[in-house]
């Protein structure tokens, strides 16, 4: 049988999903594209960000919402040295676990900390807002480290709800 | 349902309702040996399929070996551009990225000397007269847009033969 070139060629697959966000996810998506943050409180008085439409102790149905800081804390990360296509940064930087001031949960997102030297478990973080903000989690840029001396510790996972 | 109470900041902005999730999987696909020289094939209007040495099954397009045996497909087989429909779809949903008019029929071509079925659309035919059993021959782009992919073959038309009797395909629903 004759020798072939083996062919190889681009396969693209995308799926073009569209949803519906719901009532509480609809405020915090709208909060996000009005530079605000938004958690919901549980039955248990924790502040859940992001927010939840559901107690996940209860199964109840959640409504109050929770105006929380744009600073927060660092309670886990992992340091991704190359992004890919479509990550929120497109140079190194940290996924981390970030607990708003407020809340009593931590939700995840990017640090633009440059090196992972410089990214601690404790750390105190801040929001950068994208330029232009639509309605979706990248409103919120990435979280971008606080001057040095504002370090939490390694937090307790107590709620720092005021 | 009970009341969420928006901050006074969100009260008077349009709110957000949908939100677009696009997954996208970039691959480079690679075709192997055997569907390589298939699609060379293709490329020059020939349909090539492959002969298990164990079984004798002609297998397009070929894929280098015999699911059955486990043994290389180590023959080259010119098959015919005509064949039998044993089994196909019609679609009536538009879905999104679809380059076709609606309704339209995708089947299963039973190739004659081939024992198995290859992809492709019936045209040149209502939607609602294809069947199982329909004789159906290729019909191909251009010899200047010929090119190794299966597009190549535009789709399939009716030859206008008699059908195939259910018993000469059946091993191949």
């Amino acid at each position: 049988m004759p020798e072939a070139e083996v062919l190889s060629a681009p396969l693209v697959l995308e799926y073009p999903f569209r949803r519906s966000v719901g009532r509480v996810q609809s405020a915090f998506l709208t909060g996000l594209r009005e530079q605000l943050v938004l958690g919901i409180r549980a039955r248990d008085g924790r502040v859940l960000c992001p927010p939840v439409e559901y107690d996940p102790v209860t199964g109840d149905e959640l409504d109050e919402l929770v105006e929380l800081g744009t600073t927060g804390t660092v309670t886990t990360w992992s340091w991704e040295p190359a992004p890919r296509p479509n990550q929120p940064l497109d140079r190194p930087f940290a996924w981390a676990l970030i607990r708003l001031d407020g809340a009593d949960t931590a939700m995840l997102h990017a640090v633009d900390a440059g090196t992972p030297e410089s990214m601690s478990t404790g750390q105190r973080v801040r929001i950068r807002w994208a330029d232009e903000r639509t309605g979706a989690i990248g409103d919120i840029a990435c979280f971008e480290p606080e001057p040095a001396g504002t370090d939490a510790g390694t937090g307790t996972g107590e709620g720092s709800a005021s | 349902v009970s009341e969420l109470v928006l901050p006074a900041a969100l009260r008077d902005v349009e709110p957000v309702r949908k939100l677009e999730i696009p997954a996208r999987l970039d691959y480079e696909f690679t075709a192997g040996a055997a569907t390589s020289r298939f699609l060379q094939g293709i490329a020059r209007k020939k349909i090539l399929g492959e002969r298990c040495p164990v079984c004798r099954k002609v297998y397009v397009p070929p894929r280098g070996s015999c699911p059955t045996d486990g043994v290389p497909t180590a023959e080259q087989v010119e098959l015919a551009h005509t064949g039998t429909v044993t089994t196909f779809c019609v679609v009536n949903v538009q879905f999104y990225g679809q380059a076709m008019d609606l309704p339209y029929v995708c089947a299963t071509v039973l190739l004659d000397g081939a024992d198995i079925g290859l992809f492709g659309l019936v045209q040149d035919v209502p939607a609602d007269e294809v069947r199982m059993g329909m004789r159906v021959e290729a019909v191909w782009v251009e010899d200047e847009k010929l090119a190794p992919t299966l597009t190549s073959i535009e789709f399939w038309r009716p030859t206008g033969e008699p059908d195939a009797p259910y018993e000469s395909f059946r091993e191949h629903v």
